[in-house]
């Protein structure tokens, strides 16, 4: 193992004589995962420095280090992985040289860690108030006193009745709930370091937000340090003093977050925000960048700068050369060379697939709707257990357009997919047509080209593709299924679907588990685009992908809408991605559609105090100051909807309406308010737009 | 919840009366006729004629099936053909005895198998582990009568440890009824030990691996105290399901050991009423053995979801 140049100080807080001790620090930290014998290296030279009450943040893609990182500050690195140079040090004090005794106290009270997927960090065999309780008793409390404490810790996570929720179990909360319940275990014992590993990821956006909120107090409450890590920039800007990025087990680029955000100096950073859709520019408006290439494998060693395979920027002296952390015009550490070129890296070249190709806008005097939707509904189960998550949905597609489809779990979005795709029959009453045509309801009652004309993309291609097949077999068998053709023709086809998709054709004898994420999505989407579709069902396509691999797919997406003039239905909770795409939007709560417009107008306002919520939830990468619009409390069960307006129990607009009684009583309708432009509220637009204009004004 | 267990229940109706079917059928409706396979080829074909309407099989075959299961559900097995007394009589201590045997090597065989399932997956790809699973493997794929053998020698005839039959003679003390049964129950430990421990090993391992437990080692519990109070808690559940429906296969008639044994059990009882053709006696004592497994596997559902409190309380607030 070669150990580069360490200086010791590597870290501004870390050095000047009156710095106090850092809560965490990194000194040159190499971890390495033995696998099949051979030593791995997952951290190269890591060091890093936490002041005492600073928030540090952690970015990077999967497969970056850091988790690895964050375990490695708890020392609890997997079986298989060991520090094999290099320090980890808590307020001054060796953590690798503690004796366990040592270190099951600073576990105890000093350092604690809140993980991603809430549910499955706690113990499904007992109750929320034993496993809380447990943190006190191992202090040293007794059994009332530690419930007791539990109840408070719960209380102040913002829980709102912790004894019911003491008594419950993990499967029965939600994921926003039992991630309060990790933190109020991580914070209980006020630690002095608190590290959070993408804590929010997989929750929806404004559960995200809320969790969010409770850190944020916590923090200004106990002045506890945090070391956060997350791949969503816009999280870790709100949230971090300083950020480190993490690229391939190095730290790349480090410093104030608002500067690395906003002027990166290294090609990673620089890349990596350009592959996030913002605010306003939509698919029309600009082409997402994307990162060539692919993260080195585990282990590599590359001899020069281990970006050097994936920048645009690449010189001979980074492929012989390893880049030093240097300060870069006095403002932060960069690992580059040429730090001052980063901002002018070249853009990834557009692809001659689409760069030229231009599109008409959508004006009202295009073609009938390609699909429409006339009083849908879906009731499960039947009699007093009747669930109904959908209600009266009226909608419709036109050729070619993007409708996304927002709203928080549980609000009828993928149901409403499956009743498009004929996965499950919608109520009687309900009619679904496409071209006009009334769709059977279920796959069987549709014909085979009916069937290859409503495709579908789901978020998981590891489950979507068959592991046993190639994926040229994969992607034939569609054509002949959905496309009618011979089997001769259909590899054919295949060869030239899967070439559209860019994958390689070296790739299409290789199995599923061989291909990345990003790939298998492009798989996934030869196999959807097979049967020629008129339209194609995005099911959160993107959410597990990494934002460079997003981009890519993103973009994708777009070239074959151009090409094929295909409709997406387009469902995300990232609402950057959604309003990215879409032309349109569908908000929906509780299985209503409560807003329905053009994709600016829905995002811009005034709009429905639901969509105000959820758009507010979102944190921006750009650090634009947010005006945040809370909805009280959890989503209520759909079994028992609210009466009136279904919003009206956590509605931020409702108090001081004026309408506060119709509100409680009477469900409002969804009514043109201008055109194009539907909503489901009391309120008038003009109303709306008064009260949205009056909040923006107090908080700028 | 409710539901699933009235569905249980349902079921394992359904699979006894499917039982009674096979029983009734195999016996009766079989070519031939019954009286004669009972008296021999040579019979007097008055007598095979009277013992057939004794039997009511001279009757038809859905008339009789009636009768037969509705004496049956009142637990009336009619005679035993070989003995000529009530069926119920010799069922009884048969199945005292057999019950008595499949507790014994219950209890010797589960604390043993998970503890070596929890050592196992503890020391996990360590010389321990290879050691318990590869010899659990090896002592499950000897038959239960080859073991039987294999001891009979060696502590029965060579070192003169144990008594080779089963069953103490009458008025023995406690610790000398128990000394008899040792053999035949370490046969069963054998065999079921490798099956009990590779379960108990694997839940370990998944809970080892599960979040919850690193939730757990990070709030600073010790070692000790996170596989005790989260670890097997979790491994546990689907061990302990396991292993009850083994219960059913130990009470339900183990003719091999039994037979080595010398033991009156059910697996006795059984290949008597077969090899003597003693019909009466032979369905009853399916009919018993099969019910003691049904019994058992509904027990094992009926535990599992006491463990599991996500099949006990349903998901909703």
């Amino acid at each position: 193992m070669t150990r580069n140049e360490r200086p010791a100080t590597d870290s501004p807080a870390a050095s000047g004589p009156a710095a106090p001790i850092p809560a965490l620090r990194f000194d040159g930290l190499h971890v390495a995962y033995k696998v099949r014998g051979i030593d791995r290296r997952v951290l190269s030279d890591v060091s890093l420095s936490i002041a005492p009450g600073e928030a540090y943040g952690l970015v990077g893609e999967s497969g970056c280090g850091k988790s690895t990182a964050a375990f490695a500050a708890m020392r609890y690195l997997p079986r298989n992985g060991s520090i094999t140079a290099g320090r980890v040090m808590f307020e001054g004090a060796n953590v690798g040289a503690m004796s366990n005794a040592a270190m099951r106290e600073l576990r105890k009270n000093a350092i604690s860690m809140v993980y991603q997927n809430p549910i499955g960090a706690l113990n499904p065999t007992m109750r929320i108030g034993a496993q809380v309780a447990e943190v006190f008793r191992i202090e040293g409390f007794d059994r009332a006193e530690s419930l007791s404490r539990s109840e408070q810790a719960l209380g102040a996570v913002q829980i709102a009745d912790p004894g019911q929720v003491m008594r419950r179990y993990p499967h029965q909360l939600s994921g926003g709930m039992a991630q309060r319940v990790v933190i109020a275990m991580a914070v209980a014992t006020n630690p002095r370091l608190l590290i959070l590993d993408e804590p929010t990821t997989g929750l929806d956006a404004t559960v995200e937000a809320e969790v969010l909120d409770v850190v944020r107090a916590l923090r200004t409450t106990m002045g506890t340090a945090v070391l956060f890590i997350s791949h969503n920039l816009g999280v870790i800007r709100s949230m971090c003093d300083r950020v480190g990025v993490l690229y391939a087990g190095h730290i790349v680029e480090e410093g104030e977050t608002g500067r690395i955000l906003s002027d990166p100096r290294h090609p990673y950073t620089v890349g990596l925000l350009r592959c996030i859709p913002r605010a306003g520019r939509g698919k029309d408006a600009v082409r997402l960048d994307t990162i060539p290439g692919t993260l080195p494998p585990l282990g590599a060693d590359a001899t020069g700068c281990v970006y050097a395979p994936r920048c645009g920027l690449v010189r001979d002296r980074c492929q012989r050369e390893r880049p030093p952390i240097v300060e870069s015009a006095g403002r932060h550490l960069t690992r580059c060379f040429f730090p001052e070129e980063a901002p002018a890296l070249p853009r990834t070249p557009g692809d001659e697939f689409a760069a030229n190709v231009s599109i008409p806008p959508i004006t009202d005097d295009r073609p009938a709707a390609l699909v429409t939707l006339v009083g849908v509904g879906k009731t499960f189960g039947h009699d007093d257990l009747a669930v109904r998550v959908l209600r009266d949905i009226n909608l419709h597609l036109r050729a070619g357009e993007t409708l996304g489809l927002v709203g928080e779990s549980g609000s009828g979005k993928t149901t409403l997919a499956k009743l498009l795709l004929g996965l499950v029959a919608p109520d009687a009453g309900s009619r679904i047509a496409l071209d006009g045509r009334q769709l059977g309801a279920v796959l069987g009652d549709r014909s085979a080209a009916d069937v290859g004309a409503v495709q579908i993309v789901f978020q998981n291609p590891d489950s979507a593709l068959n592991r046993r097949h190639t994926v040229r077999h994969i992607v034939s068998r569609a054509v002949v299924k959905l496309g009618g053709k011979s089997k001769g023709e259909a590899i054919v086809r295949a060869e030239i679907l899967l070439a559209e998709m860019r994958v390689d054709a070296r790739l299409h004898a290789a199995k599923p588990a061989q291909l990345s994420g990003g790939l298998k999505q492009r798989v996934a989407i030869a196999r959807a685009f097979a049967g020629s579709p008129r339209l194609v069902v995005c099911d959160e396509p993107t959410s597990a992908l990494d934002v460079s691999v997003q981009a890519a797919i993103l973009n994708l997406l777009v070239d074959l809408q151009r090409s094929e003039h295909v409709s997406y239905l387009f469902i995300s909770h990232d609402l950057g991605v959604v309003r990215y795409l879409s032309d349109r939007i569908a908000v929906m709560y509780l299985g209503r559609i409560m807003e329905l417009g053009p994709a600016d107008a829905v995002f811009s306002g005034p709009n429905h105090p639901y969509t105000e919520a959820l758009v507010s939830s979102l944190p921006s990468v750009d650090g634009e100051p947010t005006r945040r619009v809370r909805l009280v409390g959890e989503v209520p069960s759909v079994t028992d909807p609210p009466s009136g307006c279904v919003l009206h129990t956590r509605c931020p607009r409702r108090a001081g309406s004026g309408v506060e009684s119709l509100c409680d009583t009477v469900e409002p309708d969804l009514v043109e308010v201008e055109p194009g432009h539907l909503l489901r509220c009391h309120l008038s637009l003009e109303r709306l737009r008064e009260m949205q204009a009056t909040v923006a004004a107090v908080s700028v | 919840m409710k539901r699933f267990l009235l569905r249980r229940v349902l079921l394992a109706f359904l699979t006894l009366w499917l039982l009674t079917g096979v029983v009734f059928f195999a016996s009766h409706a079989l070519p031939g006729n019954v009286a004669q396979k009972v008296l021999g080829p040579f019979a007097d074909p008055e007598g095979v004629k009277q013992l057939n309407h004794e039997l009511g099989t001279d009757r038809p075959i859905p008339q009789q099936y009636v009768t037969w299961i509705a004496k049956t559900v009142r637990l009336d097995f009619g005679r035993s053909l070989n003995y000529d007394r009530p069926v119920t009589e010799k069922l009884r201590p048969a199945l005292g005895y057999s019950a008595r045997l499949a507790l014994f090597a219950f209890v010797l065989v589960v604390p043993i198998s998970i503890a070596g399932g929890i050592i196992a997956a503890m020391k996990r790809g360590r010389f321990l582990d290879r050691f318990i699973t590869v010899a659990g493997l090896s002592a499950a794929v000897v038959p239960e009568f080859v073991w039987g053998v294999l001891l009979v020698l060696v502590f029965g005839v060579k070192l003169h440890w144990l008594p080779v039959p089963g069953l103490a003679p009458p008025g023995s003390s406690v610790f000398s009824q128990y000394k008899h049964l040792l053999m035949p129950a370490l046969c069963l430990v054998f065999v079921l030990f490798g099956y009990i421990a590779r379960i108990t090993r694997a839940g370990v391992i998944e809970a080892i691996d599960a979040d919850y437990t690193r939730t757990a080692a990070l709030k600073g519990l010790t070692s000790g105290q996170v596989v005790v109070r989260h670890v097997l808690r979790n491994a546990l559940v689907p061990t302990i399901a396991v292993v009850a429906t083994q219960l059913g296969y130990l009470l339900g008639g183990l003719i091999a050991v039994e037979y080595l044994f010398n033991y009156p059990g059910l697996g006795q009882l059984l290949l008597n009423a077969v090899k003597k053709r003693d019909f009466p006696l032979l369905q009853a004592a399916v009919l018993v053995s099969g019910t003691v497994y049904v019994v058992a596997t509904f027990a094992a559902d009926l535990l599992y979801m006491v463990l599991n409190p996500r099949l006990r309380q349903g998901a909703t607030s």
